[in-house]
């Protein structure tokens, strides 16, 4: 077990409602999760809660068997790569420098970066089709290019586990595809991955498990085919679905429009 | 690489060569070198009891100022920061002028109430930007500094008027900064001052990068996040009202020195900030010799000097940033 969070609870000062409710989440080695859910439902939390980098009103959050609290950040930086939404570099750095900032971790603030370093820099960004990009600096890269940088990045800080916060938000078909499939081929190398996603139909094809979260709790957790369920998601999501099968099983869900029934 | 840095280097060499021939009486660099080393030059007063302690100085308080702000950019992740920005400008300034109003000595009255100042200014900074669970926040010290420095400005100003025409000139001339004071004791107390601070900026500059990334990235990336900025930001002040207290306010060596760093070396703080320090170091020296030898034998005050240079290249930097 990597990650391990139980009866997890989270409040923002001053907002009514629990952002995260007696939440139970875990993640094991060689496992790909998805989290998804409403807007607002939880899912950023629930990332940040297992990571240590918000304080819990009740519950326990622990990686590699650890407190998460007690763990000094550097030390927890060698365990988990966690990728946030967001990321404005204030600085135009090259892809290659980028990604080299994945082994602050393990070299403090002195040690130069020796030959293993260089390695595991050039293996991460040949991983992610991104060794070509080496010499741009990052605020000219396109929006698959960038979080396959980030991707490399998170991969040069040798984790065993992935956290991923929306990564294919901004990217096309093409581009989505490619990183859950690379993800997909890290999971099958026995890291575990965590993906936030708004993406029903693809968290349906990648993920070995859903978490469906909304209102801070955990709404149904299974095998896609248990969670992502017309029932299910037209209550959670509070807008009608029909849910259909791709390729003799995997659920693939189409929003209604006004007026559409399930059978036409 | 290698090219670049021997560039600086020669920058360095050049502006403490004629940081030392030139002034009120101009001494050939040949006898400059020489002055250093035997005793019995006739120019060996000059050179060792005045302009060597000015320029030793000039180049630590330039390396100073250009360190802090490089740092102060990344932690604030604003390209605009400089090291007066939290409070310090107000807070010495205010310092300075009430020491001058109360009949202070200027010798070391003005110098110590400005240190004062500037710190109990960015203490109050610090109180204000921090949160209920004790983080520092960006913004918030960001905003704080600025009202903090309007604030003090007010209460100097009013002060200014209420005084009379010639103290107001001495706290005036005071507050624009010059290295004319530069002494060996005003030398050796920053010595033993600064050291500290600035190991602790260097030893913080693979976090810095981290920070530069944004506050969460850097976080799981595995920066203690609130640790260093507590120690960039109590660093910083310290150096900022130390370099106050020696030389008065100079402007834009913080603030243009760390970005044309940035554009030769990179924006990775293991080398932007020692070669910041060298080339803001140089830069201070240089802009000093031309404050003292432009309008001979009136000194300018050496913060126009650094504004007149910085603000034009200031001006072409950021044209070709958003070219």
């Amino acid at each position: 077990m990597i990650l391990e969070g139980r009866d997890l609870e989270v409040r923002y000062p001053g907002v009514g409602l629990p952002a995260l409710a007696g939440v139970d989440a875990w993640l094991r080695a060689g496992e790909f999760v998805a989290v998804v859910g409403p807007n607002g439902g939880g899912k950023t939390t629930l990332l940040r809660a297992l990571l240590g980098a918000v304080p819990l009103q009740r519950g326990e959050a622990k990686v590699a068997g650890l407190p998460v609290a007690s763990i000094p950040r550097a030390d927890l930086a060698q365990i988990v790569a966690a990728l946030p939404q967001r990321e404005e570099p204030a600085f135009a750095l090259r892809v290659g420098e980028f990604v080299q900032l994945g082994r602050y971790a393990h070299l403090g603030p002195f040690t130069p970066s020796g030959p293993s370093d260089r390695a595991l820099v050039r293996d991460a960004l040949e991983r992610c089709d991104a060794w070509t990009l080496r010499d741009r600096t990052i605020d000219t890269l396109s929006g698959g290019e960038w979080q396959r940088a980030r991707v490399a990045r998170a991969l040069a800080q040798a984790p065993r586990a992935l956290l991923l916060d929306e990564p294919t938000a901004a990217l096309d078909v093409r581009h989505a595809m490619e990183l859950l499939e690379l993800v997909r081929d890290l999971v099958a190398s026995g890291l575990g991955a965590l993906v936030v996603t708004h993406e029903l139909n693809l968290a349906a094809r990648f993920a070995d498990r859903v978490i469906l979260l909304a209102d801070g709790r955990v709404q149904a957790v299974g095998t896609p085919r248990e969670v992502l369920t017309q029932e299910t998601l037209t209550r959670v999501f509070d807008w009608p679905v029909a849910v259909t099968t791709w390729n003799g099983g995997t659920p693939q869900v189409v929003p209604l429009r006004r007026g559409e029934t399930r059978d036409p | 690489m290698t090219r670049r840095l021997l560039f600086v280097a020669l920058f360095v060499l050049l502006t403490a060569t004629f940081g030392l021939s030139l002034g009120a009486v101009s001494i050939a660099p040949g006898e400059v070198w020489r002055a250093l080393v035997d005793g019995s030059s006739s120019y060996g007063p000059i050179i060792r009891q005045l302009r060597l302690p000015r320029v030793i100085l000039g180049f630590l308080l330039g390396g100073t100022l250009a360190v802090s702000g490089a740092s102060l950019q990344a932690l604030l992740r604003n390209p605009l920061a400089d090291p007066y920005l939290l409070g310090l400008s107000g807070g010495a300034g205010l310092g300075a002028v009430l020491a001058i109003a109360l009949g202070g000595p200027i010798a070391w009255a003005v110098p110590a109430a400005a240190f004062a100042g500037a710190l109990g200014a960015v203490a109050l900074v610090y109180a204000l930007g921090r949160t209920s669970s004790g983080r520092l926040e960006p913004r918030i010290l960001l905003l704080a500094g600025v009202v903090t420095s309007g604030f003090a400005t007010a209460i100097m100003t009013a002060l200014m008027v209420l005084s009379d025409a010639a103290e107001l000139r001495n706290a005036f001339l005071w507050l624009l900064g010059g290295l004319g004071r530069a002494s060996w004791q005003s030398l050796g107390l920053f010595l033993i001052w600064a050291p500290i601070p600035l190991l602790v900026l260097f030893t913080a500059a693979r976090s810095l990068d981290l920070l530069a990334l944004g506050e969460e990235t850097a976080g799981y990336l595995g920066a203690e996040v609130e640790r260093v900025k507590r120690r960039v930001v109590v660093s910083t002040a310290l150096l900022t009202a130390a370099a106050v207290a020696a030389a008065g306010m100079i402007g834009f060596v913080g603030l243009v020195v760390p970005h044309a760093v940035r554009r030769i070396m990179g924006p990775l703080h293991g080398r932007l900030l020692p070669i910041a320090f060298a080339v803001g170091g140089a830069l201070l020296v240089g802009a000093d010799t031309i404050a003292r030898v432009v309008v001979r034998p009136i000194e300018l005050p050496v913060g126009v000097v650094t504004a007149l240079i910085g603000v034009p290249v200031f001006a072409i930097l950021l044209r070709r940033e958003i070219r």
